[in-house]
């Protein structure tokens, strides 16, 4: 069964962390993911732009309305998506945990993927 | 990570909201800094035992608030203290003082901190430096590095920004939309100025002066978040990045400068080239060009060009040429015939420049040009002559060592 990880945190924060914070944060969840990558089990994982470089297109009226910024605007925003290929929830929630603990602060939701198209969109 | 280490992050974070909101409540900077630390001192204290808040800035103000008038009645000697207990346990008061205090007013809340730091009586410098005080929360030694200025003086020069903010006007009420458009372009000046402070042609200084750009980068997003649809800040927020994006290439392992076209740009840092290139995207999209934006897309420009010869030089001409409409200096002039020597020869930028000889001839960088083309143009004489001007102005070892390099070049040429 594949899980998305959907990485929430307070966009505030992490943009005051500093360079030298950050780099020590992705190291420690390279080891992470090349563990996962390992057994298999890590699909796409992508990093987002802070929110303030995002578009949100408004789709529930004729003409479309484009507008700046996020969709939500929440305390905590969406910044980041590991898939992963687990036997069930316990696992994954379990990867979520070891995620967190190098990594805390924030919220992962955890999502079953339906589908999932790899595409074909080099990296 | 040490035990409150993931706290600081979330004070940092805070601090322009605490502050901004504490000074309205208040009107006094230095009791609203003094309130804020205190209430960051127990914070460190609570939050490791009971987690951090739901809403830190909340509970930062709300305790700030307690603190302030815990202050002002032991000054006035009238009551006692209230327990600790009452002041740490906020989980239910936080949540409705979040409730209560809507954006619109945190918006203006900070808006009016930063506005207060770039008060026209205060020098570039002071602004500048009260502004990483107050707003960052940077501190004295922090600020004093990267001023390469010694501590005792950057105290001295915040106490006196401090002062002469004190006995200023600041406006408390909130500001009418002309108004308020004012202030953001005082801000976005500011945010501006706190950069180019720390871009430095000194590599001996740059590590010290780079952690200003990032912080004004950060105080970028911060005014874009305030502000999401204002192109000007998405193109000051894209200046800034597409320009620190490409520090770790702008010196070489002896500490010489680089020059942008012989930069390796595999050095670039990709990741703020990306976010600079979506935002200069979105801005271009509401068709309200300003100055930043213009600089922004020139930054882009050579930002998309993965070795300097694919650079769009004749684009970058052309905008140049809209950016001296906007905002007509020596200096845009000075660029604009760099771009112009790059497109339409030697001959034509050396004419664009002659006329600028009278504002510009104590500039290093001016001589510098001047002697590129003349070079170019095989006046040798006249080049030579023109880069030992260069030299005589160079502010810093790296920038005389540049020109000498060009003219070792030249007497090479010449012995041929």
């Amino acid at each position: 069964m594949q899980y998305a990880i959907l990485c929430y945190h307070d966009e505030k924060v992490t943009s005051a962390w500093s360079k030298e914070h950050d780099d020590a944060v992705i190291a420690k969840l390279g080891v992470v993911r090349e563990k996962l990558a390992r057994q298999g089990k890590l699909g796409a994982v992508a990093r987002l732009l802070p929110t303030t470089a995002a578009t949100t297109l408004r789709k529930d009226r004729e003409p479309p309305l484009v507008i700046d910024g996020p969709f939500a605007e929440t305390k905590e925003q969406l910044l980041g998506f590991y898939i992963v290929d687990c036997a069930g929830l316990d696992e994954v929630i379990g990867i979520a945990k070891e995620l967190g603990e190098v990594n805390p602060g924030g919220a992962y939701e955890i999502r079953p993927v339906a589908t999932f198209d790899p595409g074909k969109v080099a990296s | 990570m040490s035990d409150v280490g993931w706290i600081s992050p979330i004070l940092t974070a805070a601090r322009p909201h605490a502050v901004a909101a504490l000074l309205r409540n208040f009107r006094d900077l230095d009791l609203a800094e003094e309130v804020f630390q205190e209430a960051c001192l127990r914070a460190l204290k609570t939050w490791p035992r009971n987690g951090p808040p739901r809403d830190a800035a909340a509970w930062l103000i709300m305790v700030g608030r307690n603190v302030a008038i815990d202050t002002v009645r032991r000054r006035s000697r009238l009551q006692l203290l209230p327990p600790e207990e009452l002041i740490s346990d906020l989980t239910d008061t936080e949540a409705a003082v979040a409730d209560r205090i809507d954006e619109a007013d945190y918006r203006d809340d900070i808006l009016r901190l930063l506005f207060i730091c770039c008060h026209p009586e205060l020098p570039a410098t002071q602004q500048i430096a009260l502004a990483l005080r107050i707003v960052s929360g940077l501190s004295v030694p922090q600020i004093a590095r990267g001023f390469l200025v010694s501590e005792a003086a950057m105290e001295q020069r915040i106490t006196r920004a401090k002062s002469r903010i004190a006995t200023a006007n600041v406006p408390f009420e909130a500001p009418g939309a002309a108004e308020r458009f004012e202030r953001i372009a005082a801000v976005a000046a500011m945010i501006y100025l706190v950069f180019n402070e720390g871009y430095t042609t000194s590599v001996a200084e740059h590590g010290a002066r780079a952690a200003l750009c990032e912080e004004a980068i950060r105080l970028s997003r911060l005014l874009l978040r305030l502000f999401p649809t204002e192109p000007e800040i998405m193109g000051l927020a894209a200046l800034l990045m597409l320009q620190h994006a490409r520090a770790g290439a702008r010196f070489d392992s002896q500490g010489g400068v680089v020059l942008l076209e012989d930069q390796d740009r595999t050095l670039w840092d990709r990741r703020l080239i990306a976010e600079g290139l979506a935002l200069i995207d979105k801005a271009v999209r509401h068709g309200r060009p300003g100055p930043y934006q213009v600089q922004a897309a020139i930054a882009a420009l050579h930002a998309r060009a993965s070795r300097a010869e694919d650079t769009d030089w004749s684009e970058i001409d052309l905008l140049y040429g809209t950016l001296e409409r906007m905002q007509p200096s020596p200096i845009v002039s000075l660029n604009h015939a760099i771009a112009v020597a790059k497109v339409r020869g030697a001959g034509d930028a050396l004419a664009m420049i002659e006329p600028l000889a009278g504002k510009l001839g104590g500039y290093f960088y001016f001589h510098g040009a001047r002697g590129a083309f003349l070079l170019q143009l095989g006046r040798t004489e006249e080049a030579r002559a023109a880069f030992g001007r260069a030299i005589a102005l160079a502010n810093t070892a790296a920038e005389a060592a540049h020109i000498r390099g060009q003219l070792d070049r030249l007497a090479r040429g010449a012995a041929l």
